[in-house]
């Protein structure tokens, strides 16, 4: 298995003097999917903001070994000026492709993800969950080697969070990227990752490690297996251990 | 077939009955308060209408003053809008070009334009170029400040978007930052277009070489205490104050509704 993305001894203090990660360790392999939880304002964003090189490490070391990186923010972030589909086209605008290409590269990113038929729709007249899965369209036309969520469904209600677990679940599978998913939410961590890291409060840096035996695609069901309850209970164990 | 003039009857109704009870009031100052012989200060409605809006001897100059004082407005007003985005786009390029230009868009907001009238004079002449260049003061700044208002409004996270797709500036500017300001750019335009009418008054007023303006007729009409020719001419420049608003409005909500798709709806 290649590494899709590595970090070595990274820490990042901002120039408030605040410090927000400390020698943080992490290796993504291609057809990884790796989860980071931790309590808010430990990091988490900014070590994705770091993997997707919107931000300088401090100290440390980062390899991204992928041609194209995608990132889902905590928001949709459209351009409500644009139609849905228009924004899932605005990728492919930006990176100069051709325009026969760019169409149909978002077509099928749209189609993909289940909007088919809201193509003119606009970002306001969409539902959150609708917004979101433009959103999730538009960082596939990337066709990305590594993709980075930021808690894309942390703002969602419970069962269209539920729905989109499963749906990015199916992505994952069909177009095998590299995934560094961060949550707040344990039981999200655990049913979508083959990895789940545990991270410290600030200054943030991993502290747990665990692995997610299930193989893929896991089935709604899974949430309400014993064993499941004991991983995320063992996740959470390791979160409260932080803070003894 | 009841239903639509019934409607139209509430929503003007207040609004006629208002104008109703201002003209009682006229006619009561000008019959019962005023004398025969201050009865100029305050001619009655229908003398106003008589001796003025229906006598093209007195009705047309106003006219072609008023065509005069349109033309001011918009090209003040279109320069203005230039000018305007222009700064905008400048300052909204780097913080310090920001910080260099804002404070000096400020004072030319602030400063009186009387204090102006003499250099203006001297740069360019007592016509239509200075009656314009006092129009652009005017109606400037809400330009300038809406559009670096809008341009700014779009979240870190837009703007990390394009950074990660790795945007050129100009793609930025187009892209994000433009088609976000529009709503703000409309905003501003609808105040600067009021502001526009009110700056070829004044630039009338101040500048009278050449073609009369309707700024100008004003100040004429009350050198004659011409009464009944000075009321039809405010009631013209206001109605072509009220008119220029209203067409930027009206352009405002239209444009502004469908940018956003609600038009869809």
């Amino acid at each position: 298995m290649s590494k899709t993305l590595v970090m070595e001894g990274v820490s990042k203090t901002f120039a408030t003097g605040t410090v927000a990660l400390t020698g943080v360790e992490l290796v993504v392999a291609s057809g990884d999917f790796v989860s980071v939880v931790g309590p808010s304002g430990c990091g988490k964003s900014t070590l994705l903001r770091l993997a997707a090189g919107l931000e300088r490490a401090t100290d440390g070391r980062i390899e991204v070994e992928a041609e194209s990186t995608s990132y889902v923010f905590q928001e949709p972030t459209l351009l409500e000026w644009r139609s849905a589909l228009s924004n899932v086209e605005l990728v492919g605008e930006l990176r100069g492709l051709p325009k026969a290409e760019r169409r149909q590269r978002a077509r099928e990113a749209f189609d993909l993800v289940g909007l088919t038929g809201f193509e003119k729709q606009f970002p306001r007249q969409l539902s959150g969950g609708m917004r979101m899965r433009v959103s999730i369209a538009r960082s596939l036309v990337a066709e990305p080697q590594l993709a980075l969520f930021d808690e894309p469904f942390g703002a969602l209600d419970e069962i269209t969070r539920l729905r989109m677990q499963t749906e990015l679940q199916r992505l994952f599978q069909l177009k095998s990227f590299a995934g560094l998913f961060i949550t707040h939410s344990i039981p999200e961590a655990v049913y979508l990752s083959n990895r789940v890291l545990v991270m410290s409060g600030r200054p943030g840096r991993i502290v747990a490690d665990f692995n997610v035996p299930w193989a893929y695609p896991r089935s709604p069901e899974l949430r309400y297996e014993p064993e499941f309850t004991a991983l995320t209970g063992a996740v959470s164990a390791a979160l409260e251990g932080d803070h003894p | 077939m009841r239903k639509w003039y019934i409607k139209l009857l509430l929503s003007a109704g207040p609004m006629i009955g208002a104008l109703a009870t201002a003209i009682g009031v006229w006619y009561a100052v000008t019959y019962l308060v005023l004398g025969e012989d201050r009865r100029f200060m305050l001619p009655p409605p229908h003398e106003v209408i008589k001796t003025s809006l229906l006598d093209p001897a007195h009705l047309d100059p106003m006219l072609d003053a008023l065509a005069l004082s349109v033309r001011v407005a918009v090209v003040g007003l279109v320069i203005a809008v230039v000018l305007g985005i222009a700064q905008a786009v400048v300052m909204v390029q780097t913080t310090w070009l920001e910080r260099a230009l804002y404070p000096y868009a400020v004072i030319l907001q602030t400063v009186p334009i009387l204090a102006l009238v003499p250099l203006l004079g001297i740069w360019f002449g007592y016509g239509f170029s200075s009656r314009v260049v006092v129009c652009v003061i005017i109606s400037l700044f809400p330009m300038i400040s809406n559009t670096l208002f809008g341009l700014q409004s779009p979240t870190a996270a837009a703007h990390d978007l394009f950074t990660l797709n790795k945007a050129t500036r100009w793609q930025r500017l187009v892209k994000l930052q433009l088609p976000a300001a529009v709503p703000a750019i409309f905003g501003g335009l609808r105040i600067s277009a009021g502001l526009s009418v009110i700056g070829a008054i004044v630039g009338d007023t101040f500048f009278r070489q050449g073609l009369v303006g309707i700024g100008g007729l004003l100040d004429i009409y009350t050198a004659r205490l011409q009464t009944e020719d000075l009321f039809t001419a405010i009631g013209l420049a206001s109605l072509f104050g009220v008119a220029f608003f209203s067409v930027f409005a009206t352009l405002d909500r239209i444009i502004v509704g469908r940018w956003y798709g609600a038009i869809h709806r």
